[in-house]
C-alpha cells in the first residue's frame, strides 16, 4: 500500500464512523471508504484494531488509528494546513476536549437507554439524563460559540464533530422514542441545521428516514436478544 | 504575572495522581489542596459542577477537568520551558499514546474496582479480566523502556498511576501481578526511579488502608 493512501472502515449509520468522515472531509482528504457489512467483521477491522474489533478505524499508509476522537485529532494534526479542528488555545482545548468526552461517556448511554430501556423508571431517568445533559451542552455552546454559528465559532471544530456525528441518532430518538430532546434547546436546534447544512457534513450525513429504519431494526434485535 | 496553578485532589486517587506526575514533569509549582469526598468543597463543586469529581487543575482562576486532559492541558500550556514533551510530536505517535491511555481507562479501572468490591464467582472474573488488561499492556510494552519509546511519555502517566493500587487489587484477589506480568513490573521499577513518579504516587499500604476504610463503610466485606 501507498504511504500515504488512506482508508476508512466504517458503516454508513454510525454516529462516530461519521465523525472520522467530516474529519477527513473538512481537510479534503481523498479516502476510500470500506464498508463493514451489519452483523460481521472483517478481517481487515480485526487485523487493524484487534484490541476493540470497532469501527471506525482508519488506515492511513501503514498505520491504524481507533477511536473516534482519536481519528479526528490526528486528521487534524496530520494535516496541520488545512481548516483547524481544534481551537488554538489550549484552555478552549481543554474545554472541548471535556465535552466531548461527557458527550461520549454520560450523554450517549442516557440517549441510547431511552430507545432500549423498558418502559418505566430507567427509561424516565434515562430522558431526564439526556435532557439535561443537552441543557448543559446548549450552555456551552452559547460559551464556546462567541457569536458564530458552531461551537468553534465561525467554521465547525472538534465539539460540533463530537456532537453532531449523533445529530441524526437525536432526531431518530425523539421520533422513536416519542420525546423531545434537542426541540428544547434553541440555540441547539439552530445549530444542528447549520451544522446539517455545512459542506463538510451534508453529503455524509445520513438520511434521518435511513436511520429510523436501522434504529428499529437494532432496537428489536437487542431487545430480543436481551430476552434469551 | 506568575501562574497561579491549584490541584484539587485526594492522595489516593489514581487519576490526580496523573495530575500531580505531570506538573512535576514541566516542574510547574503549584498548591495541592486535599478535597475530602465525602464533603466536597465549594470550590470543587464550583469549579467542576458537572462531574463534582477530582483531580480539577485551576489555571489563573479557570478550571480544568479530567485527568487525561488536564496532563495535555500542562503538556500544552508549559511546552516551551525546556522540560520533556509528554506527549511525541508525530501525530502516529500521539494517537497511539491517546489509545493506550485511553484503553487503561476504559478497562483497567472497572476490572480494579470490581475486584475491590466482589466475592467469590464475581471476584474470579474480576481477577481474570483484570489480568487479561494488564497482559495486553505488557504485550504493547514489548521490549521498549517505557511506552513511550526511549522516553517516558503520556502513555506511561497514564498507567504508572496504578501501579501503586496494585498491591490493593492482589491483596482483595490474593494474586501476584509480577507472576503474571514479569515485564510490566520491571517497567513499573524503572518508572518510580524517576523523582516525577516516586514523589507523585502515593504509599499503596495508605491506598489499602483508604479501601479498608471504604469497603467498611459501603458494606463491602
Amino acid at each position: 500500500m501507498a504511504s500515504d493512501e488512506v482508508k476508512l472502515l466504517g458503516a454508513w449509520p454510525s454516529p462516530y464512523v461519521l465523525r472520522a468522515r467530516i474529519a477527513l472531509n473538512i481537510k479534503r482528504v481523498n479516502y476510500e471508504f470500506l464498508e463493514e457489512k451489519f452483523g460481521t467483521k472483517s478481517d481487515l477491522l480485526l487485523k487493524s484494531n484487534p484490541v476493540h474489533k470497532k469501527i471506525p478505524v482508519l488506515i492511513h499508509g501503514e498505520n491504524p488509528i481507533a477511536e473516534s476522537l482519536i481519528i479526528v485529532q490526528y486528521i487534524d494534526e496530520f494535516w496541520a494546513s488545512g481548516p483547524q479542528i481544534l481551537p488554538s488555545d489550549p484552555y478552549n482545548r481543554a474545554v472541548a476536549r471535556f465535552w466531548a468526552a461527557y458527550i461520549d461517556d454520560k450523554w450517549y448511554p442516557n440517549a441510547r437507554a431511552i430507545l432500549m430501556a423498558d418502559e418505566g423508571e430507567a427509561k424516565k431517568a434515562a430522558l431526564q439524563g439526556a435532557i439535561e445533559g443537552l441543557n448543559l451542552l446548549e450552555d456551552a455552546f452559547l460559551k464556546c460559540s462567541n457569536g458564530g454559528k458552531f461551537f468553534g465559532g465561525d467554521k465547525i471544530g472538534y465539539l460540533d464533530i463530537a456532537l453532531g456525528g449523533f445529530l441524526g441518532w437525536i432526531r431518530v430518538i425523539e421520533r422513536m422514542g416519542d420525546v423531545t430532546l434537542i426541540g428544547n434547546c434553541p440555540n441547539l436546534l439552530k445549530w444542528g441545521e447549520n451544522f446539517a447544512g455545512d459542506d463538510s457534513v451534508k453529503d455524509v450525513l445520513p438520511e434521518t428516514e435511513k436511520l429510523f429504519e436501522v434504529a428499529k431494526f437494532i432496537v428489536a434485535k437487542t431487545k430480543a436478544s436481551a430476552k434469551h | 504575572m506568575a501562574d497561579e496553578v491549584v490541584l484539587l485532589d485526594t492522595f489516593f486517587s489514581m487519576f490526580g495522581m496523573r495530575a500531580r506526575l505531570a506538573l512535576a514533569e514541566k516542574g510547574i509549582e503549584y498548591e495541592y489542596k486535599e478535597e475530602n469526598l465525602g464533603d466536597k468543597s465549594p470550590v470543587l463543586l464550583e469549579m467542576n459542577p458537572v462531574h463534582k469529581k477530582i483531580p480539577v487543575l485551576i489555571h489563573n482562576g479557570k478550571p480544568v477537568c479530567e485527568s487525561l486532559i488536564i496532563v495535555q492541558y500542562i503538556d500544552e500550556v508549559w511546552k516551551d520551558n525546556n522540560s520533556p514533551s509528554l506527549l511525541p510530536s508525530d501525530p502516529y505517535q500521539k494517537a497511539q499514546a491517546r489509545f493506550w491511555a485511553d484503553f487503561v481507562d476504559k478497562k483497567l479501572y472497572d476490572a480494579g474496582r470490581r475486584l475491590c468490591t466482589t466475592k467469590g464467582d464475581e471476584l474470579e472474573t474480576a481477577k481474570k479480566d483484570f489480568i487479561e488488561v494488564l497482559k495486553l499492556l505488557e504485550a504493547e510494552l514489548g521490549e521498549k523502556s517505557y511506552f513511550g519509546g526511549e522516553n517516558f511519555g503520556f502513555g506511561d502517566v497514564a498507567l504508572i498511576t496504578y501501579s501503586n493500587w496494585f498491591y490493593s487489587y492482589e491483596t482483595c484477589g490474593n494474586f501476584s501481578v509480577e507472576e503474571h506480568c514479569p515485564k510490566l513490573m520491571e517497567w513499573v521499577k524503572r518508572c518510580m526511579e524517576k523523582e516525577s513518579v516516586s514523589k507523585s504516587l502515593a504509599d499503596p499500604k495508605k491506598i489499602y488502608d483508604s479501601i479498608l476504610v471504604f469497603k467498611k463503610k459501603h458494606g463491602f466485606e
